[in-house]
Formats: C-alpha cells, structure tokens, sequence
C-alpha cells in the first residue's frame, strides 16, 4: 500500500469531476481528504458545446445538477476546512454564470447551515476596453483568423478572458472559503492552490492539465475523478477511487486530448513544455511524472467572444418508402431544388435564406456523396433546415415548405406520397444561430489588470441579521 | 493498399478549440508507426481534399512514445456555423479509415 499522505511538502489537490454539475461522489472527496488533501478545484465550463453559451450568458449545466455537486464539495471542504475552487461558472465564465453560480452556492450555505466566506472573480470584459487594447497593438491573432477589428468586437454579445491561477491565489491568501470564478484555463483553477504553496511550476501545470477533466485521465473514466500530488520537481496522479488506476498511458495519453499540440501548451504567463516528462507507475494505481519543465512568458490572457446571428427552423420526416430510399440523393436534388425555388416564389428573390436537408441513415452526418453500389439504408430521417434574417421569417419559410416536404414525390406522375412527421405542428422554432468570433490574445501587465473581484462573506450577513 | 483503418488500432477526431480540428492515429506497433511518422500520404494535402482546409496551416505531432501522430487542421467554417453537421468533430476520423495510405 502507498503511504496515503505522501512525501513531506507534496501539495494535494482533489479534482473530483472534469465539470461541475457531471455528478461527484462523497466517498471519493472524503478519501482525498483523508490523505491532507490542500484544496478542491473544479472546472464549471468549456466551449466545447459551441458558442450559444457564451452568447446567450446561459450554463449548459441544469441547476440542480450544479447544486447537487455544490452541496457535497461546499459541506465536505467545510468540514475539512479546505478551500474550495470552481473555475468556468456558468459553462462560459461570464459575470452572470459566476453570479448564478454564487446565487445557488449562498443557498447551499443556507442549507448546510455553513457561513463561509466567497470570493467571485470575473474576467468579462467592457467592449470598449478591449477596443482600445487592439488600438493599443495590445491584441494578437492566433491562426486560422486574422487581425481583429472594432466592428468584430462591437458584434459579440459576451467577451471574456481567460485568466491565469493569480485571482484565485489572491483570493485564498485573502482568506476565501470559496472562489467562484469567470473564464479560467481549466489548468490555472487547478494549478493555483500547488503553485501558491510553493510546488514546482512545471509540476504543477503538468498535473493540471492532465488532471483537467478529472477521471479522464484514468483508465476507467467513469469511476471518478482524481487526486494530484504535487512536489517540487515530480507530481503523482492518483484516482480518488479505490478500484481504479492512473496508468503511465492513461495520464500520458490525456494531453493529446482536444490539443492540437501535446507537448507544448501555451497558458497565461508561460508555456508547459512536457516533451521531456517521464511516466512510471507508482504502484498498481497511481503514476508519477518528472521532468515537466514551465516557460515564464510575459503575461497574455486568451480571449472568447461570440456574436448572434441568423435564425433557424426546422422540420423532420421519416421515410421508410423501399422507392424513396433506393434514389435517396435524386430524391434529395430534386427536394432541394423545389424547396429552394418555392421560398424565392413566394418571399421575393432578394430575400437571404438558406435551405438545408440532411439526410439521416444516408450521409446526414457528412454531407458527403455515397459511394456508387451502396445498398439503400431500411430507414431514412429528413431533416429541413431553414436560415432566415428573423425567427418569425424563418417558421414562415418552413410552413411555406411543409406542403412539399411533406408530399413531394420522387419523380412527377408519381401517386402522392405523405412522408412521416413525427410531430404537430411540423415546424420546430430552433432560435439563433451563434458564432464564435474571437481567436486572440491579449497582452496584460499581469494576472489581474482585466480580472474583478468581488466579496459575499456570508458569516459578517449572519452576524448582522 | 494498406488503408488508414487497418494499419491504426484506432483513429478519434475531436474539435480542438472553436476553430480547430484534431485527429489522433493510434498506430497497431511500433513498426508500422515508425513506417508512417513522417510519411507524405499523411500530409496536409490529405486533408485539404476530404476537409476543405488550408494545407498550409494543417499541423503534425508525431508522439513516439505512444506510437501516434496527431494531426489537427483549421475547421473551414468555425464550430456552430449554419450548416453545421458535427459540433465536436467526432465523426469527422470516419472519412479518413478508408484513404490509401500506401
């Protein structure tokens, strides 16, 4: 058996989940704990699910998902007396995701009967500071874009930017229970508590980042997430769950993920370069990692932002018709073009709209032609796209459709078919298209000139009420 | 011709970012891994034609200790646009298993 506490100055952080609100087990947080776990941090967000989030200011996560997991971090780091971290509130970190976030943790605190002291911490920015950074020269494209201009700026809904761990460290030297915070890497949440005891920096970042989705970097995903442990020069990754494993592969193994280079990472303030790291077992459950080195860089934040725009509608058949299905692409042009000409028909040539039809069972999810001899699916899903100026014109043009969506036979002097809706009515309102505008950096004096901080010390509420 | 499918124990795309796309090649020995690191079948040609992207800007990492190359190109229209088909990208390796790899 390893020694539960570990080497004398190794710093323990528990990472129970890869985003709040996925679900965390108290069993796990209390074996973190019994090995003198520092700290829990937790991502809250992502911008994997597309821009919509940030856009709209909105989490991906339901709040009685975030609240069920709030309960058990706050009440276990309370009585443990550690600090609890969140990164990312609200899915894309901006000031109304961390404020949503606080509201449900202050009810939590109620429930628990708890009075710690929350530290929020926002990273959206005023489009009119940031306009005048990229007058300043002060912002950088990362490829595929270009330079950025005041009309891209001046079209996000939302911009945030993603800090570094400095907040947070500030944060808990200040003596919060808990931070909330905006816009994080994934890494600085989890690297901030380590790098503030004095771990070693490339130690630090390095577990971080393999620790940034929690049980993803152990070999079974689902039981879990993970305890880091973290020295000087090594760190050692450990599942929080007694029967699984953090394999020298599965810890290796994680930095390929969603990076397009896994061996140099840019992060604010550095760069972690592990081309040079060292995997071995520790045991039967546990790896160790040396020869993770960090970079100092001058100070850079990355920013997001994401603008509104089209509207969609869509519809859905189903068609089981052997005929239909055995010329599904004739079948399709043929749709296309009757659907596209009706729309200009009816609402004027001028008019922007773009029609759109996915053929599940088919090549749905390419869009791509099927090879010649490809033998017909047994069941094909139709899906009608509409993009319009406004949600109003775009429902108008789907009804416009409906008639030959639904009827459209596959060659004329065919008998009329009717294809299966599986809904009434058949349009289906989708809302806006949003669109991530922003790929660039911006240069800072340091870790906190774009950041805010602000507190709820819900111990001095008590004491005045 | 050996194809993409049958020379990698396994192939994943993932988007990589908003503006990104990453694919990792896991190869089945360290053999045939060392016969494609740094072939030009793999090249940003490959993924200019089955992706629409800029060959250019298409990158690659071989990562020997795991006997894998990972590739990642720039997507040729951001994630969510409106004719978006895969929001993560996690359907995209499929094209790529039947390609000739020489």
């Amino acid at each position: 058996m390893t020694d539960k506490d570990g080497p004398p100055g190794e710093i323990k952080i528990i990472v129970p989940t890869g985003m709040l609100g996925a679900g965390v087990e108290r069993d796990h947080i209390r074996y973190g704990i019994a090995c003198g776990a520092h700290a829990i941090a937790t991502d809250s967000g992502s911008t994997d699910s597309g821009p919509s989030y940030l856009a709209r200011g909105v989490s991906k996560m339901n709040r009685e998902a975030i609240r069920q997991d709030l309960e058990v971090l706050m009440g276990e780091a309370n009585r443990a007396g550690i600090p609890l971290l969140v990164g990312t509130c609200g899915t894309s970190g901006t000031d109304a995701g961390v404020d949503w976030t606080r509201d449900i943790a202050i009810e939590v605190a109620g429930e628990l009967g708890i009075t710690p002291k929350i530290a929020c911490v926002y990273s959206e920015q005023a489009l009119a500071e940031l306009i005048r950074k990229n007058r300043e020269g002060k912002i950088t494209a990362l490829p595929p874009l270009g330079p950025l201009t005041d009309s891209v700026i001046e079209s996000c809904e939302h911009i945030v930017a993603l800090m570094g761990p400095e907040p947070y460290i500030a944060a808990i030297a200040a003596g919060a229970d808990i931070v909330l915070g905006g816009r994080t890497t994934d890494t600085a949440v989890l690297a901030a508590v380590p790098l503030m005891r004095g771990a070693g920096a490339g130690a630090a970042w390095h577990a971080a980042k393999v620790a940034e989705c929690g049980g993803q970097c152990t070999v079974n995903p689902r039981r879990g997430g993970v305890l880091m442990r973290v020295g000087k020069d090594a760190f050692a990754m450990e599942p929080l769950d007694l029967g699984n494993q953090c394999s020298p592969e599965s810890v290796s193994a994680h930095l390929l993920y969603e990076n397009s280079d896994p061996f140099r990472l840019t992060e604010p303030g550095g760069i972690l370069d592990v081309s040079e790291a060292d995997y071995r077992w520790v045991d039967n459950r546990m790896t160790r990692v040396t020869g993770s080195k960090w970079e100092p860089m001058p100070y850079t934040m990355k920013l997001e932002g994401a603008r509104g725009g089209d509207f969609q509608t869509i519809m859905l058949i189903g068609i089981e018709d052997p005929e239909v299905l055995a010329n599904l692409d004739e079948f399709h042009d043929r749709m296309q073009h009757q659907l596209t000409s009706r729309i200009t028909r009816t609402f004027g040539a001028a008019i922007r709209f773009d029609v759109s039809l996915r053929l599940y069972g088919w090549n749905g999810t390419s869009g791509r032609p099927v090879p010649a001899g490809t033998p017909p699916p047994r069941d094909a899903g139709v899906m009608f796209v509409v993009t319009a100026p406004t949600q109003d014109l775009a429902n108008r043009m789907a009804k416009t459709c409906n008639p030959y969506f639904f009827h459209m036979p596959l060659r004329a002097g065919i008998e009329m078919p009717s294809y299966a809706f599986p809904f009434t009515p058949a349009e289906i309102p989708r809302g806006q298209v949003y669109e991530f505008v922003l790929n660039h950096v911006v240069r800072t004096r340091d870790g906190f000139e774009l950041v805010r901080t602000e507190w709820t010390d819900l111990a001095a509420k008590a004491g005045k009420a | 011709m050996p194809k993409i499918g049958g020379v990698c124990r396994h192939v994943r795309s993932k988007n990589a970012g908003p503006f990104w796309v990453t694919v990792d090649f896991f190869f089945d020995s360290e053999e045939t891994f060392k016969r494609y690191r740094d072939s030009s079948a793999l090249g940003g040609d490959l993924f200019a034609r089955l992706f629409g992207t800029d060959a250019r800007l298409v990158k690659r990492v071989p990562v020997d200790r795991l006997h894998m190359i990972k590739i990642s190109y720039p997507r040729p229209h951001p994630q969510g646009w409106i004719g978006e088909r895969d929001m993560h990208s996690g359907q995209q390796f499929v094209r790529l298993l039947e390609v000739d790899i020489g």
